[in-house]
């Protein structure tokens, strides 16, 4: 499976990185081939096999829903770009 | 009489019971090591304070006659993966950069906790994403080793966690933390002529580790020896309830029960591991190596690991995906960079800051990792490559059948030249071939220095462990240790 220069473009905009068109042009032949290098485990007989979803055998612990943690506000705005009257501030979401 | 900065842990803490020397001297000692090495470009920020701190509590605690902790008295780099309290955390990122954390993550927490000062914090590929420490935002880390041709050429200590590993070879630092997604304790340990242990899965918390790949990330200790490892490590890990993973266990006497007499137990040699246009140094090496476990007691047997040739692949499917899922929250919105263009809306911060702030190899990752799990392309990758990673688990768990311990070499080459091999992302993935197996399986396996190549570089080899049994991985290191007799320094050139 080939990529080109127009799903590089596509693929950024998912991962939400402003690449420039030269970084496009870069990761062409990148990608291309790395895809072409890791479609080899298309050999791979998988159809008995169940994906992995724990390394280790553990148990998804639960605990009991208290509350253990919170009123820290100032830590978290500590390292934010801005922080306004106690919020996170962003530039408006253009519709 | 040995130089302090040539003492590991054990040395350090004997010392210091002994009273031959004050937690306070050896601090002062190697915070002026880390003064003088700055040419090595190993550590992002220096923290002499903390050391010192840490040092007079010890000092103060053995005069009231207190029982130490296990790393009293012992000064550490901190790889900057570990988000450390009022101290800049950076994964080596500009994302990331002046970002200040305001909690201990798990791990360095348990090592303060244990009397451990922090010399500063420790370079590394940019969000461990790497073999050769080329990636960091801050620069290259320079290894204190150079090849004995007289070249002066700057070679790389491996990576990711090539700053703890330059520290500790070049006796700035008795002992360094490191962190291992898909060999970065490991390869640059073998690089540098250190020892480098990643645990099982779930060992060490991953709170307040910055993550790569969540299902592979492990923290693990950088040190002179086996006995520095598991000391280390007893002070590392350990069960952490913020830390979905972690083990429920209790952590192991590991120190304590080191016996390199492997009478009764059986080592299998992968034959798959061994691959076309191998340097007949490492060969030469790994023979060695089965001489070495053989005199030691163990039998040894021939196994096969069918799948390995999938491995790489495998991870550099499933490694990218989780870390375009972990690297989404670096965004501009809550910390780290924020990159703000005229008239930009949201999403144009979003793609602006992470455009200025993530490395081209980190982009690179992203976008892979996004595009395997992209609609129409999740099942053909990254669920087909979850499935050859059960593959991969099972063909360890079969060889368990005829074996206790797994013995190859630790990485395809000695340490390159800085540069060398930047032009091909591919060429560098194959760093990771003999590491990356044991990740994906989350085995515990370490590296320990073994001989020399024909420049004069170290070359180590690699035992890789059953689940849970980090024990006789440590046993099997110290018979190659005791073995081995591998006293080379690389000599200062900074």
């Amino acid at each position: 499976m080939s990529i080109d220069k127009e799903t590089v473009k596509k693929i950024a905009s998912l991962s939400r990185i402003a690449i420039t068109d030269a970084e496009a042009d870069a990761f062409v032949p990148e990608l291309n081939q790395i895809l072409g290098w890791v479609e080899q485990l298309g050999e791979v007989d998988c159809s008995r096999v169940e994906p992995m979803t724990a390394v280790i055998p553990n148990k998804l612990r639960l605990r009991d829903d208290v509350v253990t943690d919170g009123e820290i506000r100032d830590k978290i705005l500590a390292n934010a770009p801005i922080a306004d009257h106690g919020f996170f501030a962003v530039p408006k979401v253009i519709e | 009489m040995t130089e302090i900065y040539d003492l590991g842990i054990a040395g350090i803490r004997s010392g210091i019971a002994d009273g031959d020397f004050t937690a306070r001297e050896v601090a002062e000692t190697f915070n002026a090591r880390v003064c003088a090495a700055k040419p090595l470009n190993a550590f992002l920020v220096e923290t002499p304070e903390h050391a010192l701190a840490a040092a007079d509590a010890t000092d103060k605690a053995r005069a009231a006659g207190e029982t130490l902790g296990k790393m009293a008295g012992v000064p550490i780099g901190m790889k900057d993966l570990f988000c450390t309290q009022g101290v800049e955390t950076t994964a080596a990122s500009g994302i990331l950069k002046g970002f200040v954390p305001q909690y201990e993550s798990t791990v360095s927490a348990n090592l303060f906790q244990a009397g451990a000062g922090m010399l500063g914090k420790l370079n590394l590929d940019q969000f461990a994403m790497g073999s050769s420490n080329e990636t960091s935002a801050f620069g290259n880390v320079i290894s204190p080793w150079r090849r004995n041709d007289g070249g002066n050429s700057d070679l790389t200590p491996g990576g990711s966690s090539g700053g703890s590993a330059a520290v500790v070879s070049g006796r700035i630092a008795p002992a360094a933390t490191g962190t291992d997604t898909g060999g970065s304790i490991r390869q640059p340990a073998a690089f540098t002529g250190i020892t480098g242990f990643k645990p099982t899965y779930g060992r060490c918390s991953r709170w307040g580790t910055i993550a790569f790949a969540s299902s592979l990330d492990q923290a693990g200790p950088m040190a002179h020896d086996v006995r520095d490892c598991a000391i280390m490590l007893e002070a590392m890990a350990g069960f952490d309830a913020k830390d979905s993973t972690s083990l429920d266990l209790p952590v192991p006497d590991w120190e304590a029960a080191l016996n390199s007499n492997l009478a009764g137990k059986k080592i299998g040699i992968p034959k798959e591991y061994r691959v076309e246009n191998m340097p007949a140094a490492i060969d030469a090496l790994w023979q060695k190596g089965i001489e070495m476990l053989k005199d030691a007691g163990a039998h040894i047997v021939d196994v096969s690991l069918p799948h390995t040739k999938y491995a790489l692949p495998a991870y550099y499917i499933i490694a990218p995906a989780e870390a375009s899922s972990n690297l989404s929250r670096y965004d501009g919105v809550r910390y780290g960079l924020r990159d703000l263009p005229d008239g930009a809306g949201l999403q144009d911060m979003y793609a602006a800051t992470r455009e200025a702030g993530f490395g081209p190899e980190v982009k690179r990752r992203i976008m892979i990792g996004t595009y395997v799990l992209s609609a129409g392309y999740y099942d053909a990758y990254y669920t087909q490559a979850q499935k050859v990673r059960t593959l991969i688990a099972q063909d360890f768990d079969k060889a368990w059948n005829s074996c206790d311990l797994l013995l190859a070499p630790t990485a395809p080459s000695a340490a390159f030249g800085l540069g060398e091999k930047m032009d091909d992302p591919l060429a560098m993935y194959l760093n990771d071939v003999f590491t990356v197996p044991s990740s994906l399986a989350g085995l515990p396996a370490m590296s320990v220095p073994a001989g020399l190549d024909g420049k004069g570089l170290p070359l180590g080899l690699q035992i890789i462990g059953k689940a849970l049994d980090e024990q006789s991985v440590f046993n099997a290191g110290l018979a190659i240790e005791e073995r081995a007799g591998f006293v080379a320094k690389p000599e200062q050139w900074w």
